[in-house]
């Protein structure tokens, strides 16, 4: 099938951006949405010019690096699914497509579909861990857990830090991502001891970054493509209040 | 030079801890004053970046992705394997070391899979600490299933995305270090290559992958993480991303590289569609445990797959291996696909692939059961092809996934260059010339976790007082060799992408190094890569420029070590003429087609010197087995 693509190119962080348009003329729809821009890319570069830069990786939906606004939809328009693991056969002969990078004022963009997601990192960094230097766990079925908890820790530990939540977010907020991380090591026993503390220090990092506040779109639930559910952000939003009011946390 | 693997003496279960006394230690207050160069961060060196932290070493630690969480050990689905017997069947640190002797085909150390072996219970203790959502059974232990041939169940999973899950423990681990100031992370960052003074490892040269900035770092030690090199083959189920560059850098700086030829082809991968292609995507082989493979008996059957009746299909696994039937090993279920399909009864619009199908099982345990196991793979595939696994049988094909050969190590995981150390995958040391499943987590813990973290001490206290800066004339010389190559590669502006060369090299290895070779064609291939190689260094487009984010340039330097690496493939291939694990050389098999081992002739790992002038120069390390016995592998 044959497409036009209207793609954000951006040569750097401090430099001004446009539109460019693009032909696509010869897509199979058995192609991934990142094999179609490879074609597209091939072509560029046989032709001399320089290639769109976009952030991918395993290709398998897993490692979070893709980052593509699809025609305004985080990872585009199938629900559940990564830009990768997108296929050609959901888009139609003679569609037209925008490819943006994540809008976010948290995210900068570095170049064309490629943005900084470091705040990410920072926010884990300020507490979503377990403090266990290697060496002294105790024996793993020592501490059991109830298998209800650990399916749902899995449930919020299934998150790939791709940023579709705040992408999508009219608002740029970070509280899928920093709540799927609190609930993930708050829900399982061995993180009961730094609990009140972690989601204090977490969302300080989240605020002292350029993320915005929650007001409760769904939008991040809605394109997430784990499916991570926004009642994390309600167990968060408690697990802070009562850190907050009971406990020692600083 | 002769290799001196370091074996420590005594009995096989005591050969660790005896040499763990015997290592010397460095003093707690001056271990601040090491500085170790982690190059790579996925499950290998972020969790040996995170241990070394935490001892209190301080920690540089390199990666290419935008993130450390982001590394290919993400993509790892089955699980992880660690001789716990918490099932009660039979399992036991000797049983795992001896199953992965046997299914590494006899060309591992004994010595150090034991070692593997030992610290596998560790492992699961340290990432169950970590908060790492492992499935469990109703009562609040840990639950196990079988894997890839094991005969009991000692694999522990977090649904199929146990790298995942593993990973990101370790990524919270280091996380924690850099929050801590320990460990200065440095993402995307790629190494170009390694800088030796005095015939030591002293640091690295890399390159900024947003402002093209190339800079040195400076260490007391150098570990390498860095993962395979299946992209070789540019089909294989790696992140696109990943490349040989840091270890043939290494390489050719004069650490050996082992066992190069020894590459794992996994059997259940998604079949290729199109010459658009860009990789190949693996489901994990825990499908086989309730999956039964097929292909129809008529050859060029094109009935669906459920209108073909029972009679008519041809379970090939179960008919050939009664008693491990779907669960062969890697090499035995990818070689019979290949075979099938090249007699013509491969199944799929391109006649390559082959039925894996769950109506029996889903008859049996009910959809919910599976769903409950498979999930997340039966979505995955329905995705990428259109085709819901529920209802009609998963097509698979076999693709490349798994590099058993990597740099020479010794027992303490320190490669031919002093102070330059390779661990995980990036490394040969523990899985021989097959690899079982869930075995590849496993490493790269144990190495991350509990091996190097002990071993680089005793080489650091030797070497107290002995600091190098950047200052040195060795970091400017080999930063000009960087960019003269950097420059040299934009210079080209010949007329073909570095991807057409990659898929046409890709092409030639998966064809003449791949599933099988033979003399003829490893000859054939090694002439087709030489002509390959000087035309892409006389017509390859590169566009763009040095300074900013340039992935074409990423790419080029990387493909252009690809080349190299895959003569030394096929050099490894021709010379061992034997058959073993993923090795298959048409010349050495049993009268029924299975793969004939020569432990006469080749019970040794072939460890490769950099000749910079012609053929490569092997150094031999020969094999001893003081307590596996060797016998042909049979599956039957």
């Amino acid at each position: 099938m044959k497409l036009t693509l209207n793609v954000w190119r951006q040569a750097g962080p401090d430099a001004e951006g446009r539109m460019q348009r693009y032909e696509a003329p010869d897509v199979s729809p058995e192609m991934s949405f990142l094999e179609m821009l490879d074609v597209v890319n091939q072509r560029l570069e046989e032709n001399g010019e320089e290639p769109i830069v976009f952030d991918h990786d395993c290709r398998e939906g897993i490692c979070g690096a893709c980052s593509l606004m699809i025609d305004g939809v985080a990872h585009g328009p199938q629900a559940a699914t990564t830009a990768c693991q997108l296929h050609m056969r959901h888009f139609k002969d003679g569609d037209e497509i925008t490819i943006e990078p994540w809008r976010a004022a948290a995210f900068p963009v570095l170049k064309d579909l490629m943005v900084d997601r470091s705040a990410f990192d920072r926010i884990i960094q300020s507490g979503g861990y377990i403090s266990i230097n290697t060496g002294s766990a105790p024996d793993a079925n020592e501490v059991l857990v109830p298998k209800v908890d650990a399916d749902q820790a899995f449930e919020a530990a299934a998150c790939i830090g791709c940023g579709a939540c705040v992408a999508q977010c009219p608002n740029g907020a970070a509280q899928l991502f920093t709540s799927a991380k609190v609930s993930h090591l708050g829900l399982v026993p061995q993180g009961q001891p730094e609990r009140d503390q972690r989601v204090v220090s977490m969302v300080a990092q989240m605020e002292a970054e350029a993320f915005g506040s929650c007001t409760n779109h769904r939008e991040c639930e809605a394109v997430c493509p784990k499916e991570i559910s926004i009642d994390f952000i309600a167990r968060m939003n408690r697990d802070y209040l009562k850190a907050r009011i009971m406990s020692r946390a600083k | 030079m002769p290799l001196n693997a370091k074996i420590p003496s005594g009995p096989i279960e005591q050969k660790w801890d005896r040499h763990r006394f015997d290592l010397k230690l460095v003093n707690p207050a001056n271990k601040r004053k090491f500085d170790i160069i982690m190059v790579g961060t996925g499950l290998a060196g972020g969790s040996a970046a995170a241990t070394l932290a935490e001892l209190g070493y301080n920690v540089k630690a390199f990666c290419f992705q935008d993130s450390p969480r982001r590394a290919h050990s993400i993509a790892a689905q089955g699980g992880i394997n660690a001789a716990k017997n918490y099932q009660n069947d039979g399992d036991s640190i000797y049983r795992l070391f001896y199953d992965t002797v046997k299914g590494g085909d006899y060309r591992s150390r004994e010595a150090n899979v034991h070692r593997l072996a030992q610290v596998s219970v560790n492992i699961i203790d340290q990432c169950a600490a970590q908060g790492v959502p492992f499935a469990r059974e109703y009562g609040g232990t840990l639950d196990n299933r079988s894997f890839g041939g094991a005969q009991v169940s000692r694999t522990f999973y977090a649904r199929g995305q146990t790298g995942q899950q593993l990973l990101l423990g370790a990524y919270q681990a280091l996380e924690r270090q850099i929050g801590a100031g320990k460990v200065t992370m440095y993402p995307r960052t790629e190494m170009l290559d390694v800088v030796l003074i005095d015939g030591r490892a002293r640091g690295i040269v890399t390159r900024d992958l947003i402002t093209g900035e190339v800079s040195s770092h400076a260490a007391d030690a150098v570990v390498l993480a860095t993962g395979g090199y299946s992209n070789v083959f540019f089909l294989s189920t790696n992140a696109k991303n990943c490349n040989v560059t840091a270890i043939w850098r290494a390489h050719r700086r004069g650490a050996h590289f082992a066992n190069p030829c020894f590459t794992q082809i996994h059997p259940t991968c998604i079949p290729v569609s199109g010459d658009y292609q860009s990789k190949l995507t693996l489901m994990s082989e825990s499908l086989r445990n309730d999956g039964r493979i097929w292909v129809p008996k008529t050859k060029g059957d094109e009935r669906p797959a459920n209108q073909i009746p029972e009679a008519e299909r041809d379970y090939y696994l179960e008919r050939k291996y009664p008693s491990f039937g779907n669960l062969v090993p890697r090499d035995v279920a990818s070689r019979n696909a290949k075979e099938v399909c090249d007699e013509g009864q491969g199944v799929g619009p391109s006649g390559l692939g082959v039925y894996l199908d769950f109506a029996e099982a889903i008859g049996r345990l009910g959809k919910e059961a599976i769903s409950e196991r498979y999930g997340n793979l039966f979505e995955m595939y329905e995705k990428i092809t259109g085709e819901d696994p529920y209802e009609v049988p998963m097509r698979i094909y076999p693709a490349l996934h798994y590099t058993m050969g990597g740099l020479w190590v010794d027992y303490n995981l320190m490669t031919s260059v002093e102070g330059l150390y390779a661990i995980g995958e990036a490394n040969f040391s523990d899985h021989g010339a097959n690899r079982l499943g869930a075995s590849a987590l496993m490493q790269g813990l144990a190495d991350g976790y509990f091996v190097l973290p002990y071993t680089i001490g005793d080489y650091l206290s030797k070497h107290m007082d002995e600091k190098v800066t950047t200052d040195h004339p060795a970091f400017a010389a080999t930063e000009a060799e960087v960019r003269d190559r950097t420059e040299k590669l934009l210079a080209i502006d010949g007329s073909r992408t570095v991807d057409s060369f990659h898929r046409e090299l890709g092409k030639l290895m998966w064809d003449h190094c791949g599933m099988n070779r033979n003399d003829a064609g490893l000859r054939l291939a090694l002439e087709k890569i030489s002509a390959l190689e000087e035309e892409f260094w006389r017509d390859v487009k590169v566009v763009g420029s040095s300074d900013t984010v340039n992935q074409s340039l990423e790419k080029a330097g990387r493909v252009a070590d690809f080349f190299e690496l895959a003569k030394l493939m096929c050099y490894d291939a021709l010379e061992r003429t034997e058959s073993c694990g993923g090795h298959f050389r048409e010349e050495s098999q049993t009268p029924e087609g299975e793969a004939l081992r020569n432990d006469e002739d080749f019970s040794y790992v072939s460890a490769w010197g950099y000749n910079p002038d012609g053929a490569p120069q092997l150094t031999k390390e020969d094999l001893e087995f003081e307590y596996v016995k060797l016998t042909q592998r049979s599956y039957k």
